[in-house]
């Protein structure tokens, strides 16, 4: 029986203000980040404008800078913020009992 | 009809419990009989007393809420000492540690929380106890008192919580030394945000706390009772008593072994009724509509709807909206709603450098989401309200950081006016004494531009954390005269500070961290951006060798990794080639790392070294490994930092050399490698004016000539091609070195972040680096001494801590997923 949440690891695997990922067998990582408040957010490790690693970035807020040309890309909607222009799809995470939980579904959907 | 009273047996005489009871009481005094039985052999006391019981603050008998005489007064049984240990539901019994048994027709379970206790070795010693209730407070007692006799004792808290927190301030007011031991980076992370988590740190540690954030307990030491306590990175902390406040559970162990549905908590429906409908559940222990509280406001709420419930009104209970307004060791926090920031949500903060005061607003939309308040919560309830009544702030936005007194002027508001309504002899600039009135006479005078303000009456000159009250003042006194916009680029969009003001005042008030840059310079952001936050780690780290620690996360990627980021997200490697030689081990080391982890291109680089491309995040610590194992270390081609010396063969080799231009490249490399910059910085060493190395083109460029060594500065070949000055001569190879170091320092300590130094030398003119560096031979001996002992911390090579297993989850995928058939799951 497959459940829809994957459960990925510890909270505290992802450094604050960080990012770990998630690696897809055949399809696109996951990028998983944590903010300054402690919130975990998880979108496709793919910047909308020329497919940056967003793990790589700088979390600031609740946004994330992609190192290739500096996109600011929000984490809860994974639209790019400002005057660019471009969503990353989101994958939507829940923390339970400090373990971090990915919606299988997304990922398939995402990695597909 | 006279109907016969029902019996109303509640386990647990704590706060939720008895106040569940009062509320039924006020609805209907006759309708239960009610028995109440309690673990501990006390009446109801107020739990979050203990801390200023503990404190010295309080007597027991001050944070009593119910005595002895109000369960007499309403016929209530009061059971003490004895703690249920069986509900048998068939029966409708509850069973106590004596063996005593009650009968009931309703039962309300009231349990509240158990400490929890972290899975260490040495957990059970004795000394080593939690903070929850009276005996707790007692043994904590005793144990600074016993330790009073002997001269004062340690002792550890492990958890950075609010209890905690309380007990680390009880025991050290009781004469302790205490040391706090935090698993996260924040205190109270889950009330405050990190900027005033870090107040609460700073603050706690002027009163002599040791606090310790990101330290795991590895295990608590003694073998009789506690000795001390020992961290994961092997650090030992001594200690006689250790307090656990880690956290608290529902308690529900009584509710689980008589069948009840259990989540986190007691699951409850809105009228507080369990799985089995005679028994009901209140407080701390249960779960609401995937909820769990902590807190006594949602308490209150509960035992209203329960009570309700019991008397046949079913109002219903619809979960709460919590909001946390504490004193935490005497200093006023508050926080509420959702300051997590993202999804749309904007911050307005407020610091208030001199006084300690951070303040933040959440909004998104046209509404209040959130609220984090440090220092001063006078406005806390309010904020609280707009945000319960989700009220549209749209008409007050923009003076809602500044609270209710001045958002009260409503659609009208507008910033400048809280500037205007001061009084004329209000002290606009704390730093420099400087009043309104003198502000306002000054401007009239002439001086129109805050510089001009600033130059004259010096108000904002200093700290400058009043700057934008002065560019309101202005503003206001000038009107449409009022040009606006100051002449100085400001770092970013967080702070209305610049590079300059910024770097003057981390030295000038000894600042050691970016939150605490952020707080004393007022920034407008909770933790900056992806330009402020290289930057500030930078001066910091340039004002602070050896001390500051370098915070990964406020650095590029390139420069976490190190090594450089390609458009397909593989990175690319360069080894160190010393002064651009290399030899027939390093060539093949390279040539095995090529072939190992099939790297598609190598390239010769301008720098004269040897770039790997296509390797992966993953694979990185083995490349460094294999070329460390060749005695290579990193190139730092990725960094704001000494790339490379560029060198000719000069008079070892070439007919032309006059000087031993290799060797001094390679000595000037050895010299200042790893040296973190301002931006990226290149330097040459040229055998002759033919200049193969092309020196003057770099941001140091040395010529040799027969009667010395020719400096040149600021040159750069990028998008702009610019030629170096010439700086001066200089007769020897020594001489050459140690100008080469101090114009370094100079560009270090001067140079904004991301200045290369042909734009920083544009900007303040050759003639003043010439004045510092070579006219000024004191000068000149201080930078390059500074930077000496700054490279003794720099010249770690990276890659080596690496591939022995630094930051490895850096590089490591936190988890591997690979789908069983794709095709299937999607299905």
């Amino acid at each position: 029986m497959i459940g829809d949440w994957l459960d990925i690891g510890w909270v505290d695997e992802i450094p604050v203000r960080g990012s770990r990922t998630v690696q897809v067998t055949g399809g696109d990582d996951i990028a998983i980040f944590r903010t300054g408040e402690g919130r975990v957010f998880a979108l496709l490790d793919r910047c909308p404008h020329k497919q940056g690693r967003l793990s790589q970035g700088i979390v600031h807020g609740g946004a994330v800078a992609c190192p290739l040309h500096n996109w600011r890309i929000s984490l809860t909607t994974g639209e790019a913020l400002g005057d660019d222009k471009g969503c990353t799809p989101v994958v939507p995470v829940k923390v339970s009992a400090g373990r971090v939980l990915i919606c299988r579904t997304s990922v398939l959907k995402a990695a597909a | 009809m006279t109907q016969q009273q029902d019996h109303l047996v509640v386990i647990g005489n704590g706060m939720a419990g008895c106040r569940a009871v009062e509320e039924l009481l006020a609805r209907d005094p006759t309708r239960y009989r009610v028995t109440i039985v309690g673990a501990e052999p006390h009446v109801n006391y107020n739990r979050i007393m203990l801390s200023p019981v503990l404190a010295g603050e309080k007597t027991f008998d001050e944070i009593v809420i119910n005595d002895a005489a109000w369960y007499a007064d309403h016929a209530i049984d009061l059971i003490t000492g004895d703690p249920a240990q069986d509900i048998d539901r068939a029966t409708r019994t509850v069973t106590m540690r004596s063996g005593r048994s009650l009968a009931y027709d309703r039962l309300l379970i009231a349990t509240g929380s158990d400490p929890f206790v972290i899975p260490v070795p040495g957990r059970d010693l004795p000394g080593v106890i939690s903070f929850r209730d009276m005996a707790d407070v007692d043994r904590m007692l005793a144990a600074a008192q016993g330790a009073a006799a002997n001269g004062g004792g340690r002792a550890v808290v492990i958890g950075g919580g609010l209890l905690g927190l309380e007990a680390a301030h009880g025991l050290s007011l009781r004469g302790m030394s205490v040391t706090v031991i935090h698993l996260m980076p924040t205190l109270m992370e889950r009330q405050l945000d990190e900027a005033a988590g870090w107040l609460l740190k700073s603050a706690l540690e002027a009163r002599g706390q040791t606090i310790l954030t990101e330290a795991h307990t590895a295990a608590i030491l003694g073998s009789d009772c506690v000795e001390g306590v020992q961290l994961k990175d092997g650090t030992i902390i001594p200690a006689q008593l250790v307090v656990m406040a880690v956290g608290i559970r529902p308690s529900v162990a009584l509710a689980r072994a008589a069948g009840l549905e259990i989540g986190r908590g007691i699951k409850v429906d809105d009228h507080l009724v369990t799985s089995d409908p005679s028994i009901l559940a209140v407080g701390e222990c249960v779960e609401h509509d995937g909820n769990v509280y902590g807190l006594v406001a949602p308490l209150w709420d509960m035992c209203r709807a329960l009570a309700d419930g019991l008397t046949d009104r079913h109002s219903g209970y619809r979960g709460s909206v919590t909001s946390t307004k504490l004193k935490v060791a005497g200093l006023d926090v508050f926080s509420a709603g959702d300051f997590s920031g993202g999804n749309g949500a904007e911050d307005i903060v407020l610091r208030d450098a001199s006084r300690g005061v951070y303040k933040r607003v959440v909004v998104r939309g046209d509404r209040l989401v959130g609220a984090v308040l440090y220092g001063d919560t006078s406005d806390g309830g309010w904020y609280f309200d707009l945000l319960k009544r989700e009220e549209d702030v749209s008409a007050i936005r923009d003076m809602l950081i500044f609270g209710q007194a001045f958002a009260a002027g409503g659609a009208q508001a507008d910033p400048n006016a809280a500037v205007a309504a001061l009084s004329e002899m209000a002290e606009i600039c704390g730093c420099n004494g400087v009043t309104k009135s003198k502000i306002v006479a000054c401007i009239g005078a002439g001086h129109t531009t805050l510089d001009a303000v600033r130059a004259t009456c010096k108000a904002s000159a200093s700290c400058g954390a009043c700057t934008g009250t002065v560019e309101a003042l202005l503003a206001v006194t000038l009107g449409d005269d009022y040009s606006g916009e100051r002449n100085v680029r400001t770092l970013c969009k967080c702070t209305s500070f610049g590079h300059d003001d910024v770097r003057r005042e981390i030295v000038a008030q000894a600042m050691r961290s970016i939150p605490e840059v952020m707080q004393k310079l007022t920034w407008n952001t909770p933790d900056g951006c992806a330009s402020c936050r290289p930057a500030l780690n930078y001066y910091l780290l340039c004002a602070l060798p050896g001390e500051y620690k370098d915070d990964q996360q406020s650095r590029f990627v390139n420069e976490r990794l190190h090594a450089n980021i390609q458009k397909d997200g593989t990175y690319s490697v360069v080894p160190r080639m010393w002064g651009g030689l290399t030899n027939p081990r390093e060539l093949r080391a390279i040539a095995d790392v090529v072939e190992k982890f099939d790297a598609p291109m190598v390239k010769v680089t301008g720098g004269q070294r040897l770039d790997i491309f296509g390797i992966r995040k993953e694979d990185l610590p083995a490349v460094w490994a294999d070329l460390n194992a060749a005695g290579m270390v990193s190139g730092h081609a990725y960094g704001k930092s000494l790339r490379t010396v560029k060198t000719c063969v000069g008079s070892e080799w070439c007919r032309f050399g006059t000087q031993d231009s290799t060797g001094l490249g390679v000595k000037v490399e050895r010299m200042t490698w790893g040296s973190w910059m301002p931006h990226k910085f290149k330097i040459a060493v040229s055998g002759c004016p033919r200049n193969c190395a092309e020196a003057t083109i770099k941001d140091f460029g040395i010529v040799c000539v027969d009667s010395g060594y020719e400096l040149h500065v600021g040159g750069n070949g990028g998008i702009k091609v610019r030629a170096t000055d010439f700086l001066c001569k200089v007769a020897t190879e020594a001489d050459a070195m140690h100008y080469c170091a101090a114009f370094v320092q100079l560009y270090r300590e001067e140079a904004r972040y991301l200045e290369r130094t042909a734009p920083w030398i544009e900007r303040v003119g050759v003639a003043y680096v010439r004045e510092r560096i070579a006219d000024d031979a004191d000068g000149r001996d201080a930078l390059a001494a500074r930077f000496l002992v700054s490279q003794r911390f720099m010249q770690e090579d990276p890659w080596a801590t690496r591939a022995a297993g630094e930051a490895r989850e850096q590089h490591a995928p936190m988890a591997v997923f690979t789908p069983l058939d794709a095709a299937r799951e999607m299905a």
